[in-house]
């Protein structure tokens, strides 16, 4: 039973144990029988693996709700440009941002953020490769973002642990850079299929690579077919003013409702 | 490697779930589209196991093939990767089946 919501930590978990006559009690607490003591049993347990994180995420999602926060959980291949990006974006966009950064060591990152005058928690995972739901409610505590900020996680630099963990998120933005080669939403599809937004960024250096932005673009597509899509270079700004709007859009979805062409 | 969090986690679970009970094997569904590699869980479980009450205890591994539906034409067929797109041509592709993580069931002592 969690404190917070009320809710079972066992909700939707079926218990049933079966016994070698075949016959089964529904539901149990996996409570054991007194007879025939030392038959092996079966307990049916039909539970999600990832359950707690998933329950620790919903959780993460209410705690946002109530102080009007949304969460956008950026993921990208180590050194695709995410922190760029965030400092970018705070030097640029008219939002209250908060940042969340997660890397296996140092704290470099979360100095970038600071030096660029936004408020910043770092989260350290050691040998851990992906933040999970407990480390970001851990650190949104830490970071008590102001009601009505956007608050970014930039998760762990990797293409392949972030995707399974739901942080909280309200959305899922993954960065691919044109100098990582066309194949990797291929390669990585976890990754992109659960994206509501791919930023392809480093365009700037487009005129300098045998790859074509048709080409990233296809491949995009064909795992993450409706994700939205937005060509970008964090460090020169071009079409950067789109993906501020986005944000502004996730932040105000009142304002966006009234302006739906925006 | 998320696998130790994985293992972590179905270790947590079946501990949570059965208190002080001597758990001998486990039955997981790992579905092919999951980005979850069975090897890699495997040797994961055998050091996470050790001093819990499944320590030594056998790991049984479904692997549930990735299917999907296709929107436009109707089919059904299977999909070894993530990549959305029918023979039809259509890309209005649902996946019904591979994503699962799952711990299916144990036996206790
Ligand atoms: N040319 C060009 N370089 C960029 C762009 N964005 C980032 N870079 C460079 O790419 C390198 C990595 O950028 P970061 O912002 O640190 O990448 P990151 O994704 O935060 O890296 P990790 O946190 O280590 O995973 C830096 O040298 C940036 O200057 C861009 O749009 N164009
Ligand atoms: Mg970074
Ligand atoms: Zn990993
Ligand atoms: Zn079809």
């Amino acid at each position: 039973m969690c404190a917070t919501c009320g809710c079972g930590d066992d909700a939707g978990v079926r218990v049933t144990t079966v016994g070698h006559d075949g016959h089964s009690h529904a539901p149990d607490n996996g409570h054991d029988h007194p007879d025939d003591p030392d038959r092996a049993r079966t307990v049916v347990l039909e539970q999600r693996i990832l359950a707690k994180n998933d329950h620790l995420a919903e959780h993460n999602r209410t705690w946002l709700a109530a102080r009007s926060c949304v969460l956008v959980n950026l993921m990208s291949a180590p050194g695709s440009g995410k922190t760029s990006l965030l400092e970018r974006t705070i030097a640029e966009a008219a939002l209250p941002l908060g940042v969340i950064e997660g890397d296996q060591e140092t704290l470099v990152d979360a100095q970038r953020i600071e030096a660029a005058g936004c408020p910043v928690v770092q989260i350290n995972t050691g040998a851990g490769c992906h933040l999970d739901a407990d480390m970001t409610a851990r650190g949104l505590r830490a970071l008590d973002p102001r009601p009505g900020s956007v608050v970014v996680v930039e998760n762990v630099g990797n293409l392949v642990c972030p995707a399974l963990f739901d942080l909280g998120e309200t959305r899922r933005v993954v960065i691919m850079s044109t100098t990582e080669g066309p194949d990797k939403p291929l390669k990585y599809p976890q990754m992109f299929v659960g994206a509501h937004l791919v930023l392809i960024n480093k365009v700037d250096l487009l005129p300098h690579l045998d790859v074509t932005l048709d080409q990233i673009v296809t491949n995009v597509r064909a795992v993450a077919p409706t994700a939205g899509l937005l060509p970008v270079s964090a460090t020169r700004g071009e079409g950067m003013t789109h993906w501020y709007r986005w944000l502004e859009r996730l932040a105000s979805p009142v304002i966006d409702e009234r302006h739906p062409a925006g | 490697m998320h696998e130790l969090s994985i293992t972590r986690s179905i270790v947590e679970s079946v501990v949570d779930r059965l208190p002080g009970r001597r758990v001998t094997l486990v039955n997981l569904d790992i579905g092919k589209l999951s980005g979850v590699e069975p090897e890699a869980l495997r040797f994961c479980f055998e050091l996470v196991a050790a001093g819990t009450d499944l320590d030594g205890a056998a790991l049984v591994i479904a692997e549930p093939p990735g299917r999907a539906h296709c929107a436009e034409c109707g089919s059904d067929f299977e999909l070894d990767a993530l990549i959305l797109l029918c023979d039809c041509g259509s890309a209005d592709v649902r996946v019904r089946s591979g994503h699962e993580l799952r711990i299916r069931s144990v036996e206790v002592a």
